[in-house]
């Protein structure tokens, strides 16, 4: 009863934490049951990075959402949506240094700098990284207005997740699909372009 | 520059003809035949996969790199023409028609012949055990059946004007539904100068694992150059033609700056957005760093003497 009546007043919640957790699951389910029977660590990496990238498209597009349809309560997920993208980033992360290079540090370097598609998306992780570390209410606190500049470096994020896919693919249909996404998202974002789009709404 | 000769890639006791692979003959005499001559090796073969066909000749390459399942080989494809997803091509490709087939030779050329499935089976298959390293930087090592190229090259005698190979892939957009982007420059073409097509490694595959090829793995017949980027070693061919000027192949014309002529593996040389320093051994769940012509450097070397490898990439 108690269940049913959270899931009532905070349903959007719900989705969002079945969102970012159910793909986890999902690769663990087909990790447990052998579907992954050539190369693993390709597969692994592949879905976490993709999933990281589909959880920070929807959070970047809690704002607009909000904006132009006036639906105040996507803002409550926002937030988490981004912490789930940066459980993912983090896990595709390990998978590349520790599942494919095994920690060699003397492979793992060169992997990363010389390596011209690893570095906006090593870039992006950093980014991410310091907002999911400043995104508890005590860093907002002590930031103040710094606070939502530093976490306007997620637009920047989301360019370089782009950047990084559209550079480690020989076809880049599916990249450019998620580029457009996170264009409009962006430009959504532009205050001429939100109060031009509001005032059709009304 | 010493000559390679094939026994320097599979022992010579291991020259069986296709037939009496397929009959299966003696695999496990040939296996122990082959790993004492590989030297250092454990005699005793192990137990096969149960999903492996007739048994290969050797369960190493020459420098004891373990061969890649039959399962990962027959599973993890790149071929666009079926699928943009390695893990798709087999399920795809099932049906392709690979009989009747026949390989136009043509060009520069003083016997222009056509050749039947059959008649490229009569030339002497030997196996090949190869590695190959993608350009993804993954890769794999293969026992081929088949035969070298400069057999069917000397065949069709080579014109002295003749200094590249033009090859061409099958051109069925109903059976290749990936022929249907727009992206590419259907069909696939790839090329060889003729010295390197005429290199004892340059081989037209028919088989691996001691079968006939499958659709995925390019049959009925496909070639294999082991010291270049796998993409070179172009599937399902259908047209080879000598000539004059270096061929565009579909790569050099869809991205130019990534994809040159000779794409020799090369570990010094990065693809312009990821290293070529280490592969990912599929199967093995490591990593090794690759080595100058994909290990192949002593027999090939020559051929690119006094040649800019970071410029003629």
């Amino acid at each position: 009863m108690v269940l049913i009546s959270w899931l009532k007043r905070s349903w959007l919640q719900a989705l969002a934490h079945a969102t970012g957790l159910l793909p986890l699951a999902w690769l663990i389910w087909d990790h447990l049951h052998g579907a992954f029977i050539v190369d693993p660590v390709r597969e692994i990496t592949t879905r976490t990075g993709r999933t990281a990238l589909v959880l920070l498209v929807l959070s970047l597009a809690c704002t607009p959402i909000h904006t132009l349809l006036g639906l105040k309560s996507v803002l409550r997920v926002r937030r988490g949506l981004g912490l789930y993208a940066f459980l993912y980033v983090a896990l595709h992360f390990l998978t590349f240094a520790g599942l494919d290079y095994r920690f060699q540090w003397d492979l793992l370097g060169p992997a990363i700098f010389d390596q011209l598609y690893v570095l906006p998306g090593f870039a992006a992780g950093l980014i991410l990284l310091v907002l999911a570390i400043t995104s508890a209410r005590g860093w907002q606190k002590r930031l103040g207005r710094n606070w939502k500049r530093l976490h306007r470096l997620v637009y920047l994020a989301g360019i370089l997740a782009i950047v990084h896919f559209l550079w480690l693919v020989k076809d880049t249909g599916e990249p450019l699909r998620y580029g457009a996404i996170v264009a409009l998202l962006l430009i959504l974002r532009v205050p001429r372009v939100r109060e031009a789009v509001s005032n059709v709404r009304r | 520059m010493p000559k390679i000769s094939p026994s320097d890639i599979t022992p010579e006791h291991a020259y069986l003809s296709r037939r009496s692979f397929m009959a299966g003959m003696g695999a496990l005499l040939v296996s122990s035949v082959a790993l004492s001559a590989c030297g250092g090796q454990d005699p005793t073969p192990g137990p096969a996969p149960a999903t492996m066909p007739p048994s290969p000749s050797a369960n190493t390459d020459e420098l004891g790199q373990r061969l890649t399942s039959y399962e990962a080989v027959s599973n993890y494809n790149n071929f666009y023409e079926f699928s943009l997803r390695k893990e798709d091509v087999a399920r795809l490709a099932r049906d392709f028609k690979t009989s009747p087939w026949t390989v136009e030779v043509a060009g520069l050329v003083h016997n222009p012949k056509t050749f039947g499935l059959e008649d490229l089976l009569a030339f002497t298959q030997e196996e090949r055990v190869y590695r190959l390293r993608c350009v993804e930087a993954w890769s794999m090592v293969i026992p081929w059946l088949g035969f070298p190229l400069a057999r069917l090259l000397k065949e069709v005698e080579p014109m002295t004007k003749a200094r590249y190979v033009r090859f061409e892939t099958l051109y069925d957009p109903e059976q290749m539904p990936g022929q249907k982007s727009p992206f590419y420059g259907w069909p696939y073409v790839e090329g060889l100068r003729l010295d390197e097509a005429m290199h004892e490694l340059t081989i037209l595959a028919t088989g691996l694992y001691g079968s006939p090829l499958l659709p995925q793995n390019g049959a009925p017949v496909r070639l294999v150059v082991p010291w270049k980027y796998g993409f070179k070693s172009i599937k399902s061919i259908v047209r080879i033609e000598l000539v004059e000027e270096m061929p565009v192949s579909l790569w050099m014309a869809s991205a130019p700056r990534e994809y040159g002529f000779f794409a020799n593996v090369n570990p010094e040389v990065s693809h312009p957005r990821w290293s070529q320093a280490t592969e990912r051994l599929i199967g093995e769940g490591k990593r090794i760093r690759t080595t100058l012509f994909n290990g192949y450097g002593e027999q090939v070397a020559h051929l690119y003497e006094g040649m800019d490898l970071s410029q003629w990439y």
